[in-house]
């Protein structure tokens, strides 16, 4: 759990594709450069068959795939995989850094509820997140499903779960000033649709979330409901609108955002694993 | 007969044949429609939970998009001691389906099927749900 900060910097403050992924197939971390050689043939191969976007400059792709040691929950949890794509421009010069265009790392923080259940030559990470254009993401997510046979999937994040991730993440204890709790709403059903984004000032969030948590560290589907409406009643007193026949879209604190259609932003480095965590449960929840 | 909630308008009480069935509509995308079905339950005379109200819970289709733990409405139908079923307004196919169901209750509530009463129905479909 004691992740270096340093080495993970470069996950905060991205957007972030949430993908699950079910247990690869005779994966061997030993391997790892030669799966950096396969795919970037594949991906070049990809590329000479015209699928990629890329047009005018013949652009090399490079791939790194590399192991994350400290990216793990338990000692079950297998350590991450990142997967780096970067361009090498024919035209620059030698001593110019490559671009890096696309990253991808697969990870599992607490998975045993997976991995516990799953017979030897499996290697469970099924929490896979992209930054980067949809083609390579496509184009890496081909190769993977192809040599380990797994199965990857958008994860989409539920309207319930997004309660569970605001409640839980506005109740953190932060030590910075923080930015403020975001809710944003879409309502459905009318002939204009309608955004409604609810701010509230963190402190009061924090303070509403400290009166209804019972339990330090335990937290219980009614805390998350008594808060939930908390936040709707006051929201109806002022406005006469009720939040909770809307549909919950995306919430933001300054812990982490998340989006109904999977995908997030991790801002806090000391709550990373926690996030991590999170998403790994609703990954696995998919997978089964 | 539609209402978006209970109790119902005390002015045309007269006007209003016997209701022999109510279903309670909840959206599993919708919180607020949980919070109005347990609200207008409690106007509801205690004699038409034997076998006389149901709840219909749409939207299951849609996993990605629920607001209310499935937990929290089968609670809420043991509580009530009535049925509870699940379909998906957007298909075609179950809404039918769900349709012709709650056709055939409505036609055991009121009567028209002879040998078969509301209460003796009910108690069927739950030790149905038990197994």
């Amino acid at each position: 759990e004691n992740v270096d900060p340093q080495k993970t910097a470069f996950l905060l403050r991205k957007a972030w594709t949430l993908y699950s992924v079910t247990p690869l197939y005779r994966f061997h971390r030993a391997r790892l450069r030669d799966y950096a050689r396969l795919l970037s043939a594949f991906i070049a191969a990809e590329k000479q068959k015209g699928l990629a976007v890329e047009v005018g400059v013949e652009l090399d792709i490079k791939v790194a795939v590399s192991s994350l040691a400290d990216l793990r929950g338990s000692e079950q949890d297998q350590a991450a995989v990142l997967v780096q794509l970067s361009l090498r421009s024919r035209a620059s010069s030698r001593n110019s850094e490559d671009k890096l265009v696309w990253l991808g790392w697969f990870c599992s923080v607490y998975g045993d509820d997976l991995s516990e259940n799953v017979p030897e030559d499996f290697t469970c990470l099924p929490l896979f997140l992209t930054h980067g254009a949809e083609s390579y993401t496509s184009m890496v997510g081909s190769w993977f499903q192809k040599t380990f046979d797994c199965c990857f999937r958008r994860l989409a994040i539920s309207p319930l779960n997004l309660s569970w991730m605001v409640a839980m993440w506005a109740g953190c204890k932060l030590d910075r000033a923080a930015s403020a709790v975001e809710l944003d709403f879409s309502v459905p059903h009318l002939s204009q649709p309608l955004d409604i984004s609810y701010a509230i000032h963190p402190e009061d969030a924090k303070a509403l979330w400290d009166t209804v948590q019972k339990m330090p560290g335990e937290i219980t589907q009614e805390e998350v409901d008594v808060f939930m409406d908390c936040l709707y009643a006051h929201f109806h007193r002022h406005f006469k609108i009720h939040l909770s026949a809307a549909k919950l879209v995306k919430v933001s604190t300054a812990v982490a955002s998340a989006h109904c259609d999977g995908i997030v932003k991790i801002l806090h480095s000391q709550y990373l694993p926690g996030v991590l965590m999170l998403l790994t449960e609703l990954a696995i929840s998919q997978i089964q | 007969h539609l209402a978006t909630s209970l109790p119902l308008p005390s002015g045309r009480d007269h006007l209003r044949p016997r209701i022999d069935l109510i279903v309670f509509m909840i959206d599993i995308k919708s919180k607020y429609s949980l919070k109005n079905v347990e609200a207008s339950l409690a106007h509801v005379d205690a004699s038409f939970f034997l076998g006389k109200v149901c709840f219909l819970v749409t939207g299951v289709g849609r996993v990605n998009a629920c607001s209310i733990e499935t937990s929290a409405v089968c609670k809420l139908g043991e509580a009530y001691c009535s049925p509870m079923l699940f379909c998906e307004l957007e298909l075609e196919g179950i809404r039918v389906a769900t349709a012709q169901r709650l056709h055939r209750m409505l036609q055991i509530c009121a009567g028209h099927i002879p040998g078969v009463s509301a209460l003796s129905f009910v108690s069927l479909m739950r030790s149905s749900d038990d197994d």
